[in-house]
């Protein structure tokens, strides 16, 4: 059973966004759009999340945080980089404290563009991390048993 | 005749999870449709656990597994005991040392966020503890008996004997659904306040095994309700019904207060209990 897709955690960080992103994530969860819908829950945990929505470039003294944060997410998981700047530094991108992107720090698997992204846009990126998140809990099943059966043979 | 103490038990042991996760779905639809949402459909709950059990088992301290299952067993026991129409008393210390075990449980791992929900699930045991004894006491004095079996057989309505410690326990419920004004320790709503209390650091399966003793404790709890009205089942059930449906309502109305509060209110829960428990003596052994 695939209770994965029917049950997202999102833990959401702000990589040194100008909250722009930020207020749109946060507008997913208002009546309006309300993602809870779909299970969705934005858990403020990484040892509770699924997926990670990342706004803003990441900046120096963030990037530490943005890689303990994922590291501290157990498998599957996936990254959604919410907005222009997430994606590949935006309008920052030249700034001399801006690493220029979530993928320089942490493996990225959805983008979402805009500036700002709008919330439509936001759910329809998480959606694709959900067809993501389930092909990566496949591989996990797999790598398992390879480890399962490698443990009996040795 | 002597058998129907194991139906009991076994009906609930099987039974009290399946109900508990569509009582906790049922609360997040009417949550959200007080909220003016959709909200998550009815089988949510289940979704969630089924999911956690899917991820990685990542575990910070090999002790936090051992203090969960304790804490799964024990709930299951106070629970089995309870349907099994034992002894009220010995439930309701099987209870508390469930939530020992999951305080013990927070406090094996070296995290200040679990640390801090350990402490607030404490004052939260304190704060509720003499309520739920008095109930013990209450139902005794009325029936004369400390079994639920012969507690729950009894023709009087205990209700109208134990107006105030019934109240008192309501109060006390908000606590232990852990709703607001009282889900200081850990929320089903606040995700993000101080992480996530006493359940930071467990994650996955053992995170699905606390939402699992969290169903058993509702499905106990109100039992424990029904008890007061035990005289008349359809009434009896109605009444659990009411009472949960103010408990939600109660969560979605009020802001969360600060633990002083939360353990103040539990203490005059008990006082309320008290007086009801004194005047009742005071009529029944003062009458004769």
């Amino acid at each position: 059973m695939a209770f994965l897709k029917r049950s997202p955690w999102i833990l959401h960080y702000d990589a040194s966004s100008c909250n722009g992103c930020d207020i749109e994530v946060l507008a997913c969860l208002t009546p309006l759009y309300d993602v809870e819908r779909f299970g969705i829950i934005n858990t403020g945990n990484p040892k509770h999340a699924d997926i990670l929505l990342i706004t803003g470039g990441v900046n120096e003294q963030n990037r530490q945080v943005v890689k303990n944060l994922y590291e501290q997410m157990p498998e599957p998981r996936v990254v959604v980089a919410v907005g222009i700047c997430a994606a590949s530094g935006g309008i920052f991108r030249e700034c001399y404290n801006i690493v220029g992107g979530v993928d320089r720090v942490i493996p990225v698997d959805v983008y979402v563009p805009g500036c700002a992204a709008r919330p439509e846009q936001i759910i329809d990126g998480v959606v694709k991390a959900l067809s993501i998140l389930e092909e990566k809990r496949a591989k996990m099943k797999v790598m398992e048993q390879h480890s399962e059966e490698a443990g009996e043979t040795a | 005749m002597t058998w129907t103490w194991l139906i009991g038990a076994v009906l609930f042991l099987i039974l009290a999870p399946l109900a508990g996760g569509l009582i906790a779905g049922i609360d997040r639809k009417i949550t959200a449709r007080m909220q003016g949402r959709v909200g998550p459909p009815l089988l949510q709950p289940f979704y969630d656990v089924g999911k956690l059990f899917e991820k990685e088992r990542v575990v910070v301290t090999t002790a936090q597994n051992f203090y969960v299952l304790a804490y799964l067993v024990f709930i299951a026991l106070a629970g089995a005991l309870f349907f099994a129409g034992g002894d009220l008393l010995l439930t309701v210390f099987a209870f508390t040392l469930a939530h020992v075990f999951l305080v013990l449980g927070a406090y094996a791992v070296h995290s200040p966020y679990s640390h801090i929900g350990a402490e607030r699930e404490l004052i939260q045991l304190m704060a509720y503890e003499p309520m739920v004894i008095l109930v013990a006491v209450g139902l005794y004095m009325v029936t004369n008996s400390f079994y639920v079996a012969e507690i729950a057989a009894v023709v009087v309505p205990a209700i109208l004997y134990l107006p105030g410690v019934f109240i008192g326990l309501a109060i006390v419920l908000t606590i232990k659904f852990r709703k607001s004004p009282f889900d200081i320790s850990t929320s089903h709503h606040a995700h993000q306040e101080i992480v996530k209390g006493i359940t930071t650091e467990f994650s996955g399966p053992t995170l699905g095994t606390i939402e699992i003793a969290h169903w058993y404790e509702t499905v106990f709890l109100l039992g424990l309700v029904y008890l007061f009205f035990a005289w008349n089942p359809v009434i009896g059930v109605v009444a659990v019904a009411l009472t949960y449906l103010a408990e939600i309502f109660v969560d979605n109305t009020t802001a969360r207060v600060r633990w002083q509060a939360a353990l103040k209110t539990g203490w005059f829960a008990a006082l309320l209990g008290i007086v009801n428990l004194a005047i009742l003596s005071y009529m029944t052994l003062g009458g004769a």
